[in-house]
């Protein structure tokens, strides 16, 4: 099966300045995928790159076997939901299932319009008087409709209040499940994307952290705690991600390929947030070194 | 595409179609009275057999105000559309952030841009015509009295050079728009690169579309009617020299009016000083001051009759100039380069959207 998103060494500068580095990724069909990372990571650069809104400096990129944005046909099987959920503020609602009807030939019109019944729109309503959740209903409404293979959301979260997260992260798990899109979307809260992702990007400071189905990182990453411990001496097989010491006491979160032997350590399990969150913290620790010596840009 | 990019153009459209039917009929009440206007005036003039040269003005008087008016009109509405239409066409998607919304649908970018340039484009171009048509034809009697149709003022107002000027405008407002990417600060560039094309193009490029006609003529005592310098707000007052009769061409475009002696070398201030030592010392020759016309006293009027006769016998005038019967050529010539450029500019921002989304 293709891969959805298919990246080789892909690179984005703005002048000197890298807003994605060297990013290699495999990302298989059939998931919905978190992009999660701290703001200015690099999560929107390489969601638009994806979408063919930004080309890249060096590298190469590939979205369901072809170049973004390359024809018509491509861009009809990606739908793209903006950060901020961008709408045309004079134009009504119905305008706007127009617009995605006129623009995109394989537009299910008739679900567009069951769906904004369901919400409650009103089709004369401007777009620029919805409220911030129904905006990004409206969008993500004109996105699934034109019945794309492949879904990408840039924070579709980050504006919404609890309550209209909820609805709008259902009515996405729905679609998914109905008519089996693969999905990718970003957030800067892993705890957005805990209950609706099966697979995990981690990108920090321009660089992918970490890449897998959301099982198998659980199931090979894990808190150590046992007596004080230089983290080196650890076998090659287990990779710390993270360490904290008291005089007396290690934990550590490590990355691990075979069981753990060793008696001296509690192994216990780690949450996807706290995973997420070790990687963010290692990165960003580096990121200071590499500003340190003067070689890193930001 | 289409419908959509209809869409989003037609309250904008309304509002011109709008405007232009008000105009219409402005022009419809006023204009038959300008004609009966001009009709006794001519019918005035053949009665004094052309002896007062005065029996005209009734046509320049009548609507004066509308007449500046309509001409106003003419020369900023093609500005008008390259700021209100051009500028934001892109550079609000960008402002918005609604280019993501636009470009991601199953249309490419190229296309997205090549239809909405293509729609606003063609109404601006027929709004243009429209309003161009309406008031040529208004202003007829007008412009058939002042019989100076190559002049700066008229000749960029009428006729057909109006509706290149809109769709170079419009495709200048969208280039500064994707260019820049801020709508306030791409529509006072487009303001500013309009007014510089517009006035570089009547001073720079349409005096040379086509070469000029020469026509010698033998230089009289009556040749010579007045003393002094002529200039332009732009150069500046040259030496003060002799200046020849106006020649009393309709509609023709006078570029100079020369002393030339047998060779075809101009007689320039110093030597026609030399011929004439006597012009520009004293007397009020041609010192009339602003406010009116008042007779030269009969000693200046001699001397100016003394000159011509002693330049006519070395000398004569050499008229240049472009016939009347070239106003048409001009025309076309002129919308051809505007709607080239437009057509230029219209392609780099379809390739450069294309190479460079954001």
């Amino acid at each position: 099966m293709t891969a959805v998103l298919d990246t080789e060494g892909l690179t984005k500068r703005y002048g000197r300045r890298s807003a994605l580095s060297d990013c290699t990724l495999s990302i298989p069909s059939g998931h919905v995928v978190g992009l999660v990372g701290p703001n200015g990571a690099g999560k929107t650069t390489l969601l638009h790159l994806a979408v063919g809104l930004l080309q890249p400096t060096s590298g190469t990129i590939e979205v369901l076997g072809s170049r973004p944005a390359e024809s018509p046909a491509q861009l009809g099987r990606v739908g793209f939901v903006a950060q901020e959920t961008p709408t045309y503020e004079a134009l009504s609602v119905a305008d706007h299932l127009n617009f995605g009807a006129w623009l995109n030939p394989s537009f299910d019109a008739e679900m567009a319009g069951r769906r904004i019944d369901e919400l409650g729109l009103d089709l004369r309503q401007k777009a620029g008087h919805l409220s911030g959740g129904q905006r990004a209903q409206l969008a993500l409404t004109l996105a699934i409709a034109k019945r794309p293979e492949l879904l990408i959301l840039d924070e579709p979260v980050a504006g919404l209040d609890p309550l209209a997260r909820r609805a709008f992260l259902q009515y996405l798990m729905e679609s998914v499940a109905e008519h089996e899109l693969s999905v990718i979307l970003s957030s800067h809260l892993v705890a957005d994307l805990e209950r609706v992702c099966d697979y995990l990007v981690v990108l920090v400071a321009s660089h992918v952290q970490v890449v897998g189905e959301v099982e198998g990182l659980l199931a090979s990453h894990y808190r150590l705690s046992g007596p004080r411990r230089d983290p080196s001496s650890l076998p090659s097989s287990q990779e710390v991600i993270e360490s904290s010491h008291t005089e007396r006491q290690s934990t550590m979160l490590v990355r691990i390929e075979s069981p753990i032997l060793d008696p001296a350590w509690t192994v216990e399990e780690v949450s996807l947030e706290d995973l997420v969150l070790a990687y963010m913290g290692r990165a960003s620790d580096a990121g200071r070194v590499q500003r340190r010596s003067g070689r890193a840009f930001r | 595409m289409i419908r959509f990019a209809w869409r989003q153009f037609r309250v904008q459209a309304a509002v011109a179609v709008g405007a232009l039917l008000v105009i219409a009929v402005v022009l419809a009440i006023t204009g038959p009275y300008l004609v009966s206007v001009y009709d006794a005036s001519v019918a005035t003039c053949r009665a004094n057999r052309g002896s007062s040269a005065t029996c005209m003005n009734g046509v320049a008087n009548t609507y004066h105000f509308l007449q500046g008016a309509l001409d106003a009109l003419v020369l900023v509405v093609p500005a008008l559309i390259g700021i209100f239409w051009g500028a934001p066409l892109v550079a609000r998607e960008f402002e918005a952030g609604t280019f993501r919304l636009a470009w991601t649908q199953s249309v490419t970018r190229s296309r997205w841009l090549a239809t909405k340039f293509g729609v606003i484009g063609l109404s601006s171009m027929a709004i243009a015509g429209l309003l161009s048509l309406m008031i040529t034809w208004w202003n007829s009697p007008v412009d058939s009295v002042n019989a100076n149709r190559f002049s700066p003022a008229t000749f960029a107002l009428r006729g057909l050079v109006p509706i290149g000027y809109a769709a170079f405008a419009l495709a200048f407002g969208v280039t500064a728009g994707l260019l820049i990417r801020r709508t306030l600060p791409a529509m006072v560039a487009t303001l500013v690169g309009f007014v510089f094309v517009r006035i570089g193009t009547t001073y720079w490029v349409r005096p040379h579309l086509f070469a000029p006609m020469h026509e010698a003529s033998a230089i009289t005592s009556s040749s010579v009617v007045g003393y002094g310098s002529t200039g332009t707000i732009f150069f500046g007052s040259g030496p003060s020299t002799v200046q020849l009769a106006a020649p009393n061409i309709p509609n023709a475009w006078i570029y100079s009016t020369q002393i030339v002696d047998g060779a075809g070398h101009v007689a320039g201030p110093q030597l026609v000083s030399s011929i004439c030592p006597f012009l520009g010392h004293g007397g009020p020759g041609g010192r009339g001051g602003g406010a009116g016309h008042t007779e030269a006293p009969a000693s200046a009027v001699q001397g100016l009759q003394e000159c011509g006769a002693r330049l006519g016998t070395k000398f004569h005038e050499l008229l240049t100039y472009q016939p009347a019967s070239r106003y048409w050529a001009f025309q076309w010539s002129e919308l051809a380069i505007f709607l080239a450029v437009a057509l230029i500019v219209f392609c780099y921002c379809v390739w450069r959207v294309r190479r460079r989304p954001a």
